[in-house]
């Protein structure tokens, strides 16, 4: 199926510049804290777990979705969800290349990468 | 509020659900009027002034001086809809530190006429942090609130038949109230037959939107007592807010569980005290969450908590709602908070509807939550006591 087009992003801070640039290139990172060693999402310079410095590192990119709602009443339906990955952390998102019926929690998926239509890539999910 | 408590000794709610020919300032100023008349008090008499985000212009600047009011203290706090119950808490501390004697608080908007849809993603200011990372993915509140369902459902069975309950009860409430926007009568079939707006949140689960408003007058003991409106305390106030922890998010359980405890722990009593509730009722399952974090049940059986009309007046164990609620009366400004603590304040004076009104009423709770379940929210309780 085609994805529902995903709205824009507006310009993007020099904070998380490099986060843009690396799902340009199809890879997902978070933000890691030097201080306290735990991931989060979204991402921030200083860590909102102890205000540490953070540092950026690629995420295996797999997770399993957490919970998840079909948008309907709109011109092209999707699936909006949080998928938790590996690293513990949870990223709002969408479920991708899959029938919408199927879509549970629970269910494994990785990462992959769509256009918004301000020509930014962000990173959506799909079924493992 | 350790020595002295505050008063409600005013509130109004504006008697229109579509307004396309007042401006939003206009209806601040009319149920400012309404609630001043309903004290019995004057444009003069008010010297604090308190409203949210809903309110044209700069913070209170703009409707102050619209309204004509010179207030000694202003506060224009800011978590949605649940903004109007923080307010009423800090009129009180305000009122309490001697800052102003008479404190107005107003909620006013049109979105009706605006055309508001809740499935239209909402955008925000230009460096709103989350944006970039929530907007691109069509997050909007239908979807949010849904996925607070659908995950609730994931672990606690909570099944859409219960989610419409909520919804049953209001209905049954709102006939009785000649202003409500759904004043018919629905059944959970009814509920479970109406469109999906998100799963598994249906057309039916989803508060109306409308124009118009509402306000509050506070004061302090004196004060009301020497007006003719029956007394309304607030003998206890709780505030919370609760976001994504980075991403280590549990969207089955809100901040109505520490504004909760903080509130009831000052007023010293419990859920089982409250005689009647106004739960804020975006969504079904809204209400539902608060209801289980504010301990009126276990957390994960609200649902069968509000089933078989248990939130319906004369039915139920806990009438909630009893003006129709945001379900199926007023939701004005997309934020009807202020609405939980008018209808809370009628029902302890004996001024529901007859058919609604809850005997002897003693103890009201009235609880907003504000942005949105799902990503980050405000939550606000209050429990006002009739003073006899």
């Amino acid at each position: 199926m085609s994805a529902a087009l995903l709205s824009a992003i507006g310009e993007a801070s020099a904070e998380t510049a490099t986060y843009w640039e690396a799902t340009a290139a199809g890879v997902l990172m978070l933000r890691w804290c030097k201080a306290c060693g735990q991931p989060h999402h979204y991402p921030r310079t200083l860590c909102p777990f102890c205000f540490g410095e953070t540092e950026w590192r690629e995420s295996t990119g797999h997770g399993e979705i957490y919970s998840f709602s079909i948008q309907r009443r709109v011109s092209q339906e999707y699936a909006i969800a949080y998928v938790m990955l590996e690293e513990g952390v949870a990223i709002l998102t969408r479920i991708v290349d899959c029938r919408l019926e199927d879509v549970q929690i629970g269910q494994k998926v990785v990462v992959a990468f769509q256009p918004t239509v301000d020509g930014k890539m962000v990173p959506v999910f799909r079924p493992t | 509020m350790a020595h002295e408590h505050a008063y409600v000794a005013g509130a109004f709610e504006h008697p229109l659900r579509l307004a396309p020919d007042k401006s939003v300032a206009q209806l601040h100023a009319e149920v400012a009027k309404g609630a001043l008349e309903d004290a019995g008090l004057s444009l003069h008499d008010v010297d604090g002034y308190f409203c949210a985000g809903d309110a044209p212009g700069l913070g209170p600047l703009s409707m102050a001086d619209y309204m004509g009011i010179r207030p000694r203290h202003v506060d224009s706090t800011e978590t949605g809809g649940s903004s109007y119950l923080i307010h009423l808490a800090h009129a009180a501390q305000a009122i309490a530190a001697g800052t102003c004697n008479i404190a107005l608080i107003t909620l006013a908007g049109r979105p009706r006429s605006e055309g508001s849809i809740a499935t239209t993603p909402r955008t925000w200011n230009v460096g709103t942090p989350e944006s970039p990372f929530e907007v691109p993915f069509g997050a909007n509140s239908a979807n949010l609130y849904a996925m607070c369902a659908k995950r609730h459902m994931h672990e606690f069975g909570t099944t859409p038949e219960q989610l419409a309950w909520v919804k049953v009860a209001a209905s049954h409430h709102a006939k009785h109230n000649p202003f409500a926007m759904l004043p018919r009568v629905v059944t959970v079939e009814d509920v479970l037959n109406s469109p999906l707006v998100a799963d598994p949140l249906h057309r039916l689960d989803c508060c109306v939107v409308s124009d118009g408003g509402g306000a509050l007058i506070v004061t302090k003991r004196d004060i009301a007592k020497s007006l003719a409106r029956p007394l309304v305390r607030l003998i206890g106030a709780g505030e919370a807010i609760a976001g994504q922890e980075g991403g280590r998010i549990d969207i089955t359980r809100t901040a109505a569980a520490k504004s909760g405890a903080a509130a009831f722990e000052q007023a010293g009593v419990r859920p089982s005290d409250i005689d009647y509730a106004s739960i804020y009722d975006s969504f079904t399952i809204t209400v539902i969450l608060q209801l289980e974090d504010l301990g009126f049940c276990e957390k994960g059986k609200g649902g069968s908590f509000v089933a078989d009309g248990n939130l319906i007046a004369g039915i139920g164990k806990l009438p909630v709602n009893t003006d129709g609620g945001g379900l199926c009366n007023n939701h004005p400004a997309n934020r009807g908070g202020i609405t939980k603590a008018i209808e809370a304040v009628r029902q302890l004076r004996g001024e529901a509807h007859p058919a609604v009104q809850v005997r002897d009423c003693r103890l009201a709770l009235a609880q907003g939550t504000g942005g949105y379940l799902g990503t980050r929210h405000g939550s606000a309780t209050v429990i006002f006591e009739r003073e006899s």
